[in-house]
Parts: C-alpha cells; structure tokens; sequence
C-alpha cells in the first residue's frame, strides 16, 4: 500500500504533525487534489504544524528595489524586464532614499528588511550601491537584518555580500523544474540552483520560493514544492501572480483563492520548519480574509508596507491583524 | 490638478471605461503615467509611499493632496 492510498490529511498527521518529515511530491499532489470540503480540515492541519515546528511568531519584513525596470532578463511574470512593453520604467534608488527605507520598515517593527534589484546579476555599480547603502543604514542606528536579492551571483559576489554582513539571499526558483523553460529563457533553473548552492555553502541563510498562477499544472505546483523541500530554505517566500500590464501575463487570471490557500498549506505540509513567507500577490488572490486563513494555514511570516513595483497594504493593517490573531511578531534578537 | 490621462494606463480618461485602473490605482499599483500628459514616468516605491517623476510636470508624491 502507499501512502496515497490512506487518507492523506491522517498521513500528513502522522508524518509531518508528530514526526517533522514534509510529505513527499506525490503526497503534495494528493493534498492538492483535496476538495473544498477538506479545505478547513487541511489549513488546520498545516497550522498545527507551523505551530508545533516553528511557534507563533511571525517574522516581518520589508522590501525595497535599488534598481528598478531595464532587466535583460524575460521572465514572463516581471513588470521590470527590458523586453516587454511594460509602463515601467528604469529607476536606481540613492543612497539616502535606501536609509529612508530601511528606517521605514524598521518603524514597522520589522525586524528584516531586503534590498533587491532587477538585474540577471549584480555588477561592481550595483555592489557598491549595496555596500555604502548597507554602512549608511547602520550609521543611521538602524539595527534591521539585512538580506538582498540581486540575481544570479559568482562565488566572489557571495564573498563580498557575505563580508558586507548580508545574513540572507533571497533568489527564487520561481517555479517547478519542468515549468521553468516556459517562463524564463534567458536562464536556467539550474543556474539559480548553483546560485542557492553557493549562497548556502557560505554560510548565509537562503530564502527561495516563486510564483504560483504562471500556468503550472497542479502536478507542477506538486512537483515545485517537493523541489524547494529538497533545497530546504531558510524561508520559502510565496507569491501569486499579479497579470502585470505588458507582459506575457498580462491575461492571465488571478488564482482563486480556495486553489491558493490549499497551495499555502501544501507548501507547509511539504516544509514543516522553514519561515513561509505571504509575499506578493496576496492582497488581489487573498483579500483581507484569506489572508487571515493563510496566516491560519501555515503562513509565519510576511511582506509588510509595499512591494518593488506594486504597493502593498499599510504595515498597521497586517500588524493590527497579527495582534488580533495573536500572533507575536518575531523580535529582532531572535534567531530561527 | 486636471486629470485627463489614466495614471495607470496612459490613456485619455475620456476614452474608453478606466473603472478597473481606478480600482489597481487605488489598491495595488502606483501611477505610471503623467495624468497632465499622458508621459511615462519614473517612478520609485518605498516600502511605505511612492515617488514618480514627470519629465514635464516635475513630482508627485503618495503624500501629495491629488495623486492621479
């Protein structure tokens, strides 16, 4: 017998709930094929075990571009690609507007705050813009851990980023393996996975997830999260697709919230310790309501404030939500 | 200030139904075309506002009284 051929909310139970083991890709499929009218059963059970694997607390973070549109890059979801008629336009953050924000996120409570720019990779400019942001932002008192997200990366970038005091990258996968080709050309999903490898090799935490509503199949989203597992992240971000005018996706239809909340549950039920990050997208596929089921389904962390290109709800909003489901928000001297 | 241009779409609000940019602006995007002109502008989001830059009409900001 396999394990699909029980029920898979009582194997999950078992597996993921008593013993820390995320379920396996053709366990995740199951999960996905729940009907809503497991829908509850299963945000539960994935709440269970954030609770029982990682706490209450949810960490906060907010995010900032450097530098903004003129990607050479084609990934189909991204308003900032080069190669699209997209009404973004190219724009580098100075120096004193990264203080600003960094000190903006700090005000928030947050306790992580991650520079990012759109670029297939970081050159010596854009190293250096990270540098000098990165001393201005401690001389300005700001304490805030500090991750980046700045593409594809060599191992002397990671050495540099590591020495700069970076504690976390951020580079996603994007989505599964075999959807990936479909969605980006310029690069392959193996090159980010060196990317991730040398990142983790080196001591910093690595953050990695992607995009769900990109045209995967369920088999593929099945497939995406048993890929993370593997890697397993430090944080696995989760973002839903927003159709950005311009690009390939601009028709694309928003994920339906039920779809999506059992995707954040698969998500957890695949990796029981990771931080699961609410990041873009959930303010159209979840509304104020499922955002508050995912925070219930396995959700321990999120993007306060805006986002790169798109504006997110107020910090107060999310954090008056936090406070109402009693969920403490992770203080800065508390590691993972 | 006079809008007649979209601020998300840059088109000319008189033409055709802008009831979904109205909604994206007031929700998740910030302006991306000049409501005086209809110009693309630059523009920077912060973790908590938005800056955007009209090469002919200077800046607006999300604290600023009128914003599309």
């Amino acid at each position: 017998m396999t394990a699909v051929d029980t029920d898979i909310l009582a194997v999950a139970r078992e597996q993921v709930l008593e013993r820390g083991e995320g379920l396996g890709q053709e366990q995740l499929l199951a999960v996905l094929l729940l009907g809503d009218d497991r829908l509850e059963e299963l945000l539960q059970l994935a709440h269970e075990v954030r609770m029982r694997w990682c706490g209450p607390e949810v960490e906060v973070e907010g995010i900032v571009s450097l530098k903004t549109g003129g990607c050479p890059e084609d990934c189909h979801f991204c308003s900032q690609s080069g190669r699209f008629p997209s009404p973004v336009r190219s724009a580098w953050l100075d120096v004193p507007g990264l203080v600003r924000s960094a000190r903006e996120t700090r005000d928030t409570g947050a306790t992580e705050f991650c520079i990012v720019a759109a670029v297939r990779g970081p050159d010596a400019r854009l190293l250096s813009q990270v540098r000098e942001g990165i001393k201005a932002i401690r001389e300005d008192g700001n304490d805030i851990q500090i991750a980046c997200s700045l593409g594809m990366l060599t191992q002397e970038q990671v050495d540099e980023l590591v020495a700069m005091g970076v504690h976390r990258y951020n580079h996603n996968l994007e989505t599964a393996r075999s959807h990936f080709p479909n969605v980006v050309t310029t690069h392959t999903w193996e090159e980010r996975w060196e990317t991730l490898r040398m990142i983790r090799a080196a001591g910093m935490e690595v953050c990695c997830g992607g995009i769900i509503g990109m045209g995967e199949s369920v088999e593929q989203r099945a497939e995406f999260a048993a890929q993370l597992a593997e890697l397993g992240p430090d944080e696995c971000t989760m973002n839903f697709l927003i159709p950005q005018p311009g690009t390939p996706y601009e028709q694309y239809e928003i994920v339906e919230g039920r779809d999506a909340l059992r995707t954040v549950a698969a998500f957890r039920l695949a990796m029981p310790r990771p931080l699961l990050r609410f990041s873009g997208g959930r303010e159209l596929t979840f509304g104020d309501l499922g955002t508050k089921q995912g925070m219930l389904g396995g959700i321990n962390a999120i993007i306060v404030g805006n986002y790169l290109t798109n504006l997110g709800r107020p910090a107060a909003q999310d954090l008056e939500m936090l406070d109402d489901l009693k969920m403490p928000v992770k203080a800065l001297n508390q590691s993972l | 200030m006079s809008t007649e241009f979209c601020a998300r779409c840059g088109r000319v609000e008189a033409d055709g139904d802008h009831t979904r940019c109205a909604v994206l602006l007031a929700s998740i995007d910030p302006p991306r075309f000049c409501a005086d002109c209809g110009r693309r502008m630059v523009v920077q989001v912060t973790p908590a506002g938005w800056v955007a830059n009209c090469s002919r009409h200077g800046e607006r900001t999300s604290t600023s009284p009128s914003v599309d």
